[in-house]
């Protein structure tokens, strides 16, 4: 008897949910991030401004800040081949200080090979597999957060500039779609959260908007660095949903649309998020 | 190999109230959690931290299971004389790293 009053609470407190969550998207005008000239828009803000002053010092400070870490882990690697018959990343690019400033800020970007849109991560694993011959790194290991950290690092403060390729075009559409689809058993997309209600409150967390400037971050939460792609996940398994595997093309199209969103903005990597 | 961040003045004047920060990459594994196959984690922690500055001891910190991955220790410590500041993580399973950084008093 007990349980059924509680079975029959939840059920309402799921449908008030749902009715707080349901209306809202069509009465409201649509917010300011997702208008057809997002770079336009002033009001875009970083996570980082949500944050409270000590982490932003911690963000900012490369002797404070724990994914520099991973950097330091990244720029090893950078200089040691993976097997002893192959080349390491400096022998064809040279220092990465010069070579890759700036590679982080315009990625997703087109591979034309696999004719579709490939995140840094994939890219150096493609790099990995075809110029090195070696194994690819799996999603979310050390190693790859490690070289993708410190390949982020030398984009710092540079503006996020997403490449205007036509054959992006389609992959950007979808990822704008799926970020306004509905999802999940709590029936919600990320537009209803990180563009409706961003700066408000989910729980005790502020909810930012959706810019994906600093990543891969380090998160108190994880104790760790992530992946843009573990941040998405993370939102899906939070509305209840089955989040796409590491690596799946709809984490990618959602990660090139954020991009296009957040066209301008300074690039932070690697971040420190709470 | 640990990989560490320390920031500490590279010179200091004498009298002077220096602060330190130093991080460690740890995992900090607590000895409570259960892993994939339900079996409880063995401990790996750092359990100890301390500072030398000319071999003497100036901080020391016991450390343990409730502290978070990659520990963030900052403590202050007063500049007397030019040497070094030699600092020493000693954990589970035999684990020790030391660094060394050079302070410069005028």
């Amino acid at each position: 008897m007990k349980r059924g009053l509680r079975l029959l609470a939840t059920l309402g407190l799921l449908a008030l949910l749902a009715l707080l969550a349901g209306p809202g998207r069509a009465a409201e005008p649509p917010a300011q991030t997702s208008t057809s000239s997002p770079n336009s828009t002033p009001t875009r803000r970083s996570g980082a401004e949500f944050m409270s002053p000590a982490l932003q010092a911690m963000q900012r400070d490369e002797s404070l800040n724990p994914a520099m870490l991973w950097v330091k882990q990244g720029h090893d690697l950078w200089q040691s081949p993976p097997t002893s018959s192959a080349r390491s990343c400096v022998s064809c690019h040279s220092e990465a200080s010069q070579s890759m400033r700036g590679v982080a800020a315009r990625y997703p970007a087109f591979d034309s090979v696999s004719q579709r849109p490939v995140n840094l991560a994939q890219r150096i694993n493609l790099c990995r597999v075809n110029q090195q011959q070696a194994e690819p790194w799996r999603p979310e290991s050390p190693e790859l957060l490690a070289m993708e950290s410190f390949v982020a690092l030398q984009s710092r403060g540079m503006p996020i500039t997403p490449p205007t390729d036509n054959r992006l075009q389609t992959f950007t559409e979808r990822g704008q779609q799926r970020y306004g689809q509905r999802m999940g058993q709590l029936n919600l997309s990320c537009a209803q959260c990180h563009d409706a209600r961003s700066g408000l409150r989910l729980g005790g967390n502020l909810i930012p908007q959706a810019h994906p400037t600093a990543y891969p971050v380090y998160r108190l939460e994880w104790q760790g660095v992530g992946s843009l792609q573990r941040r998405l996940r993370n939102c899906m398994s939070g509305v209840r949903a089955q989040p796409y595997p590491f690596g799946a093309q709809e984490l990618v199209e959602l990660e090139l649309y954020l991009a296009v969103q957040a066209r301008g903005m300074a690039l932070e990597s690697p971040g420190v998020r709470p | 190999m640990a990989r560490t961040l320390i920031k500490s003045p590279a010179s200091a004047k004498r009298g002077d109230v220096i602060e330190i920060h130093t991080t460690i990459g740890h995992e900090m594994e607590t000895g409570f959690r259960p892993g994939d196959d339900g079996k409880t984690l063995p401990r790996d922690i750092i359990s100890h931290f301390s500072c030398h500055y000319n071999d003497e001891l100036v901080f020391e910190a016991e450390l343990f299971s409730a502290i978070a991955a990659n520990p963030y220790i900052a403590f202050h410590t007063v500049a007397t004389v030019s040497g070094t500041l030699r600092f020493t993580w000693i954990g589970d399973k035999g684990f020790k790293h030391t660094e060394s950084v050079a302070l410069q008093v005028t």
